[in-house]
């Protein structure tokens, strides 16, 4: 069944596959530098590697947005982003796959009435913007770096030919590694949270956790769409820019897999961070803006004459159509499975204020007097509790989300027969053994369990300043959730 | 991967080799043509059969380096304008050939009052020719430097002109030559010039397919 629900995921990966492999490859292979099977196998490599190996980082904050718990729905919500980008594919504007699935995302929120996190959907579209721009940047410094070598180092033209198609193959490389971790989380990431892979743990070492083999997936359904579909879209691509000069079109694609993979990286992140410098924010952006973006710098640099400003235009309002058109259709979908076809698109989630969610209200330092007379009201939905607190209280955000969390029922009971089934390669004795203490116990909050486990040993506490170790500690909480979970669906 | 690269070192040193054929035409030329007018016929054929030779080793390399170019699609983006050079600098050489036969074949009488002018012309032409090679050459390697050698082309075309025009003259105000023998001459010196004229015609295409290729 689950199979046949991931369909329209990869649907998406292989209209993605078909679109966007062009921006990579498109320019070495429409002016016939590299053959088109040469540059498939490779791109094929490559976005499954990048997808596997770094499709997470940009996946949490899509998770983040809207988290789809129900199969039905991640279905709906994948079918809808794909429909909308065929649909405007058809219009010819320029689309983006990221685009369409934040849409389908929040019409998604807006049938189940689930919150949509306004801080990641704020960081998500200003990302929007701040792609192309990043993009026009770097390809102006780059281009100027470029031209300043090629004229200080006076490379013979069939020499500076072969340095283009070398940097033309390895641009590509690099980008479909990008594009495979960046933009997986679009195909996939909807899945994430009602894939029923758990993680494998191959000879004790490398721990392929259950999102990675989704993306696995996810990332051949891309490779597919590459070898059936690319080559044409390459060859029109290809010619279009190759107006701009091989030099030119080396410099764009890297620019375009820079910046894909700035807003891709999680090592980058961290690195960052740690050096307390601003974190780019890891989300999947539109590879074709990339391009688009780095094109424009370039045209820029010349006087900005050349540059179809209507293209430009076309862009900026598909950062508003094409969610639109996608949130309308994934709203209009999961209507019609829901009600007609008796299909359950959403696991709801409901909210109490129980006495233990108002200590941790307390003890967060969040004042809950006005708060009292909605002790032990049951809210059916997360917009009917927001609704409730807004009356009652001025929250800030910040407060209002450790409200909203404290106070998240969901009924979990720790069973001997999951613990024994949990893969011994990813969580370690000790954290087993912490389990292994609270068998049978039962919780009401999500925060309960990670609490009574934090007690019990400190493999389950988080780490300051070590957001690998965190970051893995919250998959594993999360795979806890999903397996100790009462009427669970999957 | 060795393979390929050997192959692709190969058409460098090809292009190379080929505007030496260019080069050495003009300077062969100059020199038959010398012998001719010193009267030494045996230091003329010499002459002749090596420029023969090097417009056939000229062709046989520009028939190589346009299938190489087409067959591996090599520079795609200028691959039409080099195409365009390396068959315009190769019909050069063949008019440097063509002057040459067609002193073996009509043996003109050219009057010793003429040598310094044919000499001077033979001179002007062959350096025209030269800087134009010396752009081409540029093109390839440094294309910065195309334009230090570009407007000697245009001096040496322009000198060129001045010379035939004063010889032409000179020729037609011979009175003791038949109209029958001034004619021939006249077309002598207009040959000459012509690969001159044309010199600058390529010069010319040159320059623009230098904009073309401008970063």
């Amino acid at each position: 069944m689950f199979a046949f629900f991931m369909s329209s995921g990869l649907f998406l990966g292989w209209s993605l596959g078909a679109n966007d492999a062009s921006n990579v490859f498109g320019t070495a292979v429409g002016s016939r530098m590299i053959r088109f099977s040469t540059a498939a196998v490779l791109c094929s490599i490559f976005i499954v590697m990048g997808a596997v190996i770094s499709g997470e980082g940009a996946s949490h904050t899509l998770g983040k947005l809207g988290a789809v718990n129900a199969i039905a729905g991640a279905f709906i919500v994948a079918f809808a982003a794909a429909m909308s980008v065929y649909l405007m594919t058809l219009a010819r504007y320029p689309v983006s796959t990221s685009q369409a699935i934040v849409g389908a995302i929040l019409g998604w929120n807006l049938f189940t009435g689930s919150l949509t996190d306004v801080h990641s959907l704020t960081k998500i579209v200003s990302t929007w913007v701040l792609c192309p721009v990043l993009a026009a940047v770097i390809a102006m410094i780059l281009y100027k770096l470029v031209v300043f070598v090629i004229k200080r180092f006076k490379f013979h033209m069939f020499k500076l030919d072969r340095m283009t198609r070398y940097g033309l193959l390895l641009a590509g490389v690099f980008g479909s590694y990008s594009l495979g971790a960046n933009n997986i989380a679009n195909v996939m990431g909807v899945f994430i949270p009602v894939s029923p892979f758990s993680d494998i743990s191959l000879l004790g070492w490398f721990n392929l956790t259950g999102a990675q083999q989704l993306f696995f997936i996810g990332g051949i359904a891309i490779a597919v769409g590459v070898f059936t579909y690319s080559k044409r879209v390459m060859l029109t691509v290809g010619e279009g820019i190759m107006a701009l000069s091989p030099v030119a079109a080396f410099v764009s694609v890297w620019s375009h897999s820079i910046v894909l993979f700035l807003f891709s990286s999680q090592g980058l992140e961290s690195f960052l961070t740690s050096h307390g410098l601003p974190a780019i924010p890891l989300v999947p952006v539109s590879s074709s803006q990339a391009i688009v973006g780095a094109v424009i710098g370039m045209g820029l640099l010349k006087g900005g004459k050349g540059i179809r400003w209507r293209t430009v235009g076309g862009i900026a309002t598909g950062w508003i159509t094409t969610p639109v058109i996608a949130a309308l259709l994934s709203f209009i979908c999961l209507f019609f499975l829901q009600n007609v076809f008796q299909q359950k698109t959403y696991r709801p989630v409901r909210y109490v204020l129980t006495l233990e969610s108002m200590e941790r209200i307390r003890e967060a330092g969040v004042p809950t007097a006005k708060l009292d007379d909605l002790f032990g009201e049951n809210f059916s939905r997360a917009v009917k509790f927001k609704k409730a607190l807004y009356e009652r209280v001025a929250l800030t955000p910040e407060a209002r989300d450790i409200v909203m969390s404290a106070a998240e029922i969901d009924e979990l009971g720790v069973a001997g027969t999951a613990i024994a089934r949990l893969n011994t390669g990813w969580f370690t004795g000790e954290q087993i053994e912490a389990l292994k203490q609270l068998e049978g116990r039962e919780f009401i909050h999500k925060w309960q369990l990670s609490e009574a486990l934090a007690e019990q040993s400190p493999q389950w506490r988080s780490h300051e300043n070590d957001r690998d170790f965190n970051r893995d500690l919250q998959n594993k909480l999360s795979h806890l959730y999903k397996v100790f979970r009462y009427e669970t669906d999957y | 991967m060795g393979s390929i690269l050997k192959r692709k070192i190969g058409i460098e040193k090809q292009v190379d080799v080929f505007l030496d054929q260019i080069s050495e035409a003009g300077l062969l030329f100059k020199a038959g043509l010398e012998a001719y007018l010193r009267g030494n016929l045996d230091g003329f054929e010499k002459k002749l059969g090596s420029i023969s030779e090097t417009e056939h080793k000229g062709d046989a390399l520009r028939r190589s380096l346009e299938e190489q170019l087409y067959l591996h699609t090599l520079i795609p983006e200028s691959r039409g304008d080099v195409l365009a050079l390396l068959e315009s600098m190769d019909s050069l050489l063949d008019r440097f050939k063509g002057a040459m036969w067609r002193f073996d074949i009509e043996r003109p009488d050219i009057g010793s009052e003429f040598h310094d002018d044919f000499k001077e012309l033979a001179n002007s032409v062959a350096e025209s020719v030269e800087s134009l090679v010396r752009s081409a050459r540029a093109f390839f390697k440094d294309i910065s430097a195309v334009a230090d050698h570009m407007h000697k082309v245009s001096y040496w075309e322009t000198e060129s002109d001045k010379i035939s025009t004063q010889l032409q003259r000179s020729i037609f105000r011979q009175k003791e030559l038949r109209l029958s023998h001034r004619l021939q001459l006249r077309d002598f010196v207009r040959h000459m010039d012509k690969i001159a004229d044309r010199a600058e015609d390529v010069a010319d295409s040159l320059s623009i397919f230098v904009i073309k290729r401008s970063l």
